[in-house]
């Protein structure tokens, strides 16, 4: 083949996805002096952190002055069933107040107390209101904050540029070759540090708050690169969506919802929740109806609302509810905040809800319960990272935000993404700046992996074949959905891997029409490696674990088992093959492990 | 229950392009992007629009639907009758790049220009107060989207092609105006606001408020206030009292 022309720039750090954790790591990288590029796929500022509503969850004691990292640590490990790396959860909990008071000063307007501090909303899985938070366009804040003080920072911001490959001199990594979506044009980065930033993988399913972005780029990249990927089987099913008009299914009805006092119920008129309290959370649990609905105003008195256990639990408990026939009318349950709060408070405290039940539903949630269900929302697996400097097990390549992984362990609570994305993208940021400034040698762009990879790029344009992307990507999710979903067991999981083989041989079909000038069937088609790529890193992790833990529940497994709890499932591509191994997590300190002893 | 209606859809590039129908079938509560997927899907799949949210949050989807500046994902078919002809265009102040895409990079430059935050110093406890009421106001501000519906229907920058090196816009206008009456903030932004953003050239027509979808007075809570600062730029102290005493911005309908 012909050399390929293609336009290269050189930074000392490149970082792939501007949402709240890319935005963070250049910003970091710029003010240690580092020469950075910001590559993202859509427009800056429409990452999918815009779509975070509920807020972002940091121990500053606003409104609980008992609340401190401590207890922020403890509530997160425990919403993630002890498997999170305990350091990543440690810094994350002392360094979030910091990050959180860093983007006030930055320019963003959190809702105050009445004594002007920053507001926090009660969120589920929290001990304290936790979550800063405005209104429910926390992410809409966040990122303007950061993309408005990024821009001032000197970072070169490459939009509506999508990376298909890292480049690698050696160990190293070297640089990344993607292409520009307006024109098709090949383009190539060379640089000493990457920093990924990718978000999630929620478009391998079919219904979820995710959007087109979420292909697992940044997954599939560090895996293709020779980084390790780990607890890929734990996926966050949230508990409330929109399931009807169907058009909008999958919509987020945010955690705000309930932290705001709106409650669960069944077609019966039932408060189930009451009905599914786990051994593991009894103790800090209300058991009846009175006492949940004290604990809103009086926290120390009081244990909390079942409407609030973490997001796996409650997810399980609809599923359980629909499936036993007490649902609503569309398949769902309902969520009811009208009964329970006056119709002022709910447009002041949830007014994109409000908007959103009204405009594509027709909805009054003011007026009526709301029906919601569960769908695909976040992944909790992802890259595998050094906790303190966020580095890969590749030299060179970093990873911050949904699309690293151990922070989280096997559940994700609500709010706890924003201020990971803020916290390790600072790290990933710093670290990476140093690692260039530290790098003492030489790096070479080899030609041959830059063919090659443009060969892949331009293939489903010029190649015969009879395969639609879209039909591909709706099967793969079909797959996904009803095999790799809430509840697996083996034999579903083993189908699937076997309908994801066929998936990838048909990938190989794929034509399609048109040019390179944004050209959307060619980007999906292009999309369509990674996607296959990570639901299967989620299928063989999936069937790997043979318990049920948080975001992974198998229904031949039913038990949290001890001997899980002690491991990673961790996966790496060596010669071209998917490798499965387990492996010890990090062991916790006594003096942090004696934060779990206490009573609570 | 489906229902089908036929979108004419504008298909083309920089050099030129025609409208082109394409049947299809809608369901119960679809937005117009759901079709205009479903056309992707198994009509047209080079057809280039941009999204991200389909939830009215992440302002990627602004087009023209029947010539009506709107964000697709958030314009029900209900609004249509059965079996109508949609026509579907891309928003028309900006260069098309294809299909339904335009080049909006003219806002991207306008945003850098815009004079960044500069704090006054912490209190005396190292940290920083802010009453809910004092922020209120900015609040409507930071709601927006950038979907730059406003841009694509404010007329200076429509129909003057000249006046886009001297004028910001009223995306930008707010968002000056939402720095400006930061609680917090030092920076004076009159020089900037009547040059490089050029507030002068706009004479009120209200049009952007008309189209935002996020329903932010952009002209009464935020041009108005501004030009009325303006006048008073020559001195200083009137400058300051407004400032710091604020203005009463009308609440959201
Ligand atoms: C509806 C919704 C509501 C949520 N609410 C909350 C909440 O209230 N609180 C909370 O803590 N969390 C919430 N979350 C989760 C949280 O928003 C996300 O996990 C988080 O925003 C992810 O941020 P990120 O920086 O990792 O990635 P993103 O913000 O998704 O950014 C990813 C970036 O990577 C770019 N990218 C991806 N692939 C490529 C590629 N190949 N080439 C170039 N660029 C690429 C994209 O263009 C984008 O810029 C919510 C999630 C959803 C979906
Ligand atoms: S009011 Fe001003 S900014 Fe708004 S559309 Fe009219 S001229 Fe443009
Ligand atoms: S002010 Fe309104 S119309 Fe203008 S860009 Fe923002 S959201 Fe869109
Ligand atoms: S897709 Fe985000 S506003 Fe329409």
């Amino acid at each position: 083949m012909a050399t390929t022309s293609h336009e290269t720039h050189e930074h000392d750090v490149i970082v792939i996805g501007a949402g709240g954790a890319g935005l963070r790591a250049a910003i970091e990288a710029a003010a240690q002096g580092a020469s950075v590029g910001l590559i993202c796929k859509s427009l800056l500022g429409k990452a999918h952190t815009v779509m975070a509503e509920g807020g972002i969850a940091a121990a500053l004691g606003n409104v609980w002055p008992e609340d401190n990292w401590q207890v922020h640590f403890r509530d997160t490990m425990r919403g993630g069933k002890m498997l999170n790396n305990w350091r990543m959860a440690q810094l994350h909990a002392q360094e979030a107040p910091d990050r959180v008071l860093e983007l006030e000063r930055w320019g963003a307007l959190f809702d105050r107390t009445k004594d002007g501090r920053i507001l926090q909303r009660d969120f589920g899985g929290h001990r304290y209101a936790r979550l800063a938070h405005v209104g429910d366009r926390t992410g809409l804040e966040m990122i303007r904050t950061l993309q408005y003080h990024g821009i001032h920072q000197g970072i070169d911001v490459y939009m509506e540029c999508n990376v298909q490959r890292l480049l690698k001199d050696g160990d190293r990594v070297c640089g990344a070759v993607g292409y520009w979506r307006k024109d098709g044009e090949i383009v190539v980065f060379k640089s000493k540090a990457v920093v990924l930033a990718t978000g999630g993988i929620g478009k391998a399913w079919k219904v979820t708050s995710n959007s087109w972005e979420y292909t697992g780029d940044g997954h599939s990249l560090a895996l293709w690169a020779g980084a390790d990927l780990i607890d890929m089987e734990f996926v966050q099913f949230h508990p409330t969506h929109m399931v009807w008009p169907l058009s909008v299914a999958g919509l987020l009805v945010t955690e705000g919802v309930r932290g705001d006092g709106g409650t669960l119920k069944n077609n019966k008129g039932e408060r189930f929740m009451f009905n599914y309290i786990p051994e593991f959370f009894k103790a800090e649990t209300a058991d009846n109806i009175e006492e949940a609905d004290r604990w809103y105003t009086d926290k120390k008195n009081n244990r909390r609302t079942p409407d609030l256990l973490p997001r796996d639990e409650v997810a399980r408990a609809i599923t359980a509810e629909v499936k036993a026939g007490r649902g609503s009318p569309h398949g769902g349950v309902f969520l009811d905040i009208c009964t329970r709060r006056p119709a002022d408070y709910i447009r002041k405290r949830l007014p994109s809800m409000y908007h959103q039940f009204k405009e594509l539903a027709g909805v009054d949630i003011t007026r009526e319960p709301m029906e919601v269900g569960p769908a695909q929302h976040y992944v909790m697996g992802g890259v595998r990272v050094d906790a303190d400097s966020t580095a890969s097990t590749v030299p060179g390549l970093f990873a911050a935000g949904e699309c690293a992984g151990g922070m989280h362990g096997a559940n994700r609570l609500g709010g706890n993404s924003l201020s990971d994305l803020v916290v390790f993208g600072r790290r990933a940021g710093l670290h990476a700046a140093l690692y260039a400034k530290n790098f003492g040698g030489q790096l070479a762009v080899d030609r041959g992996q830059v063919e090659s990879a443009a060969r892949d790029l331009l293939e489903p344009l010029e190649r015969s074949g009879s395969e639609n992307p879209y039909t591909i990507q709706a099967d793969l999710q079909q797959s996904m959905h009803t095999l790799v979903g809430i509840i697996r067991n083996e034999a579903d999981l083993k189908q699937a891997l076997a309908k994801l083989e066929v998936l990838k041989e048909r990938a190989k079909k794929v034509r399609v029409e048109g040019g390179r000038t944004y050209n959307p069937g060619w980007h999906t088609a292009l999309d369509l490696k990674s996607l296959l790529t990570v639901a299967e890193c989620s299928a063989v992790a999936a069937l790997e674990r043979k318990e049920s833990r948080g975001g992974h529940t198998r229904d031949d497994h039913p038990y949290t088992d001890d001997q899980w709890g002690k491991v990673n499932v961790v996966l790496r591509l060596r010669n071209g093959a998917l490798q499965v191994s387990r492996e010890p997590l990090p062991e916790m300190p006594e003096d942090l492990k004696a934060l779990f002893k206490e009573r609570q | 229950m489906a229902t089908t209606f036929t979108l004419r859809l504008f298909r083309g590039d920089a050099k030129g392009g025609t409208f082109r129908d394409y049947p299809v079938e809608s369901e119960e509560g679809m937005v117009v992007l759901d079709l205009v997927h479903r056309v992707q899907a198994s009509q047209a799949p080079d057809l280039a629009c941009r999204w991200n949210c389909k939830a009215g949050k992440c302002g990627s989807c602004s087009a023209e639907v029947n010539g009506q500046p709107r964000l697709m994902c958030m314009t029900r078919m209900d609004l249509f009758q059965p079996g109508e002809t949609i026509s579907i265009a891309p928003i028309r102040t900006f260069p098309i790049i294809r299909d339904l895409v335009t080049d909006v990079s003219y806002n991207y430059v306008k945003a850098k220009q815009v004079p960044p935050l500069r704090l006054k110093p912490p209190e005396a406890d190292g940290t920083y107060r802010m009453m809910q009421e004092d922020i209120d106001r900015i609040q409507e501000f930071h709601k927006c989207i950038e979907c730059f519906l406003c841009q694509d229907v404010c007329h200076v920058i429509r129909d003057h092609e000249e006046k886009k090196t001297s004028f910001a816009g009223p995306r930008f206008f707010i968002k000056i105006a939402g720095l400006d009456m930061h609680p917090l903030d030092t920076v004076d932004r009159s020089r900037f606001m009547k040059d490089a953003a050029g507030i002068g050239l706009c004479n009120i027509t209200k049009c952007c408020t008309e189209v935002c979808p996020e329903h932010i007075h952009i002209t009464d809570n935020g041009i108005i206030p501004l030009k009325e600062r303006l006048a008073d730029e020559m001195d200083p102290v009137v400058w300051l009292l407004r400032k710091f005493r604020g203005v009463k911005p009308k609440t959201n309908a």
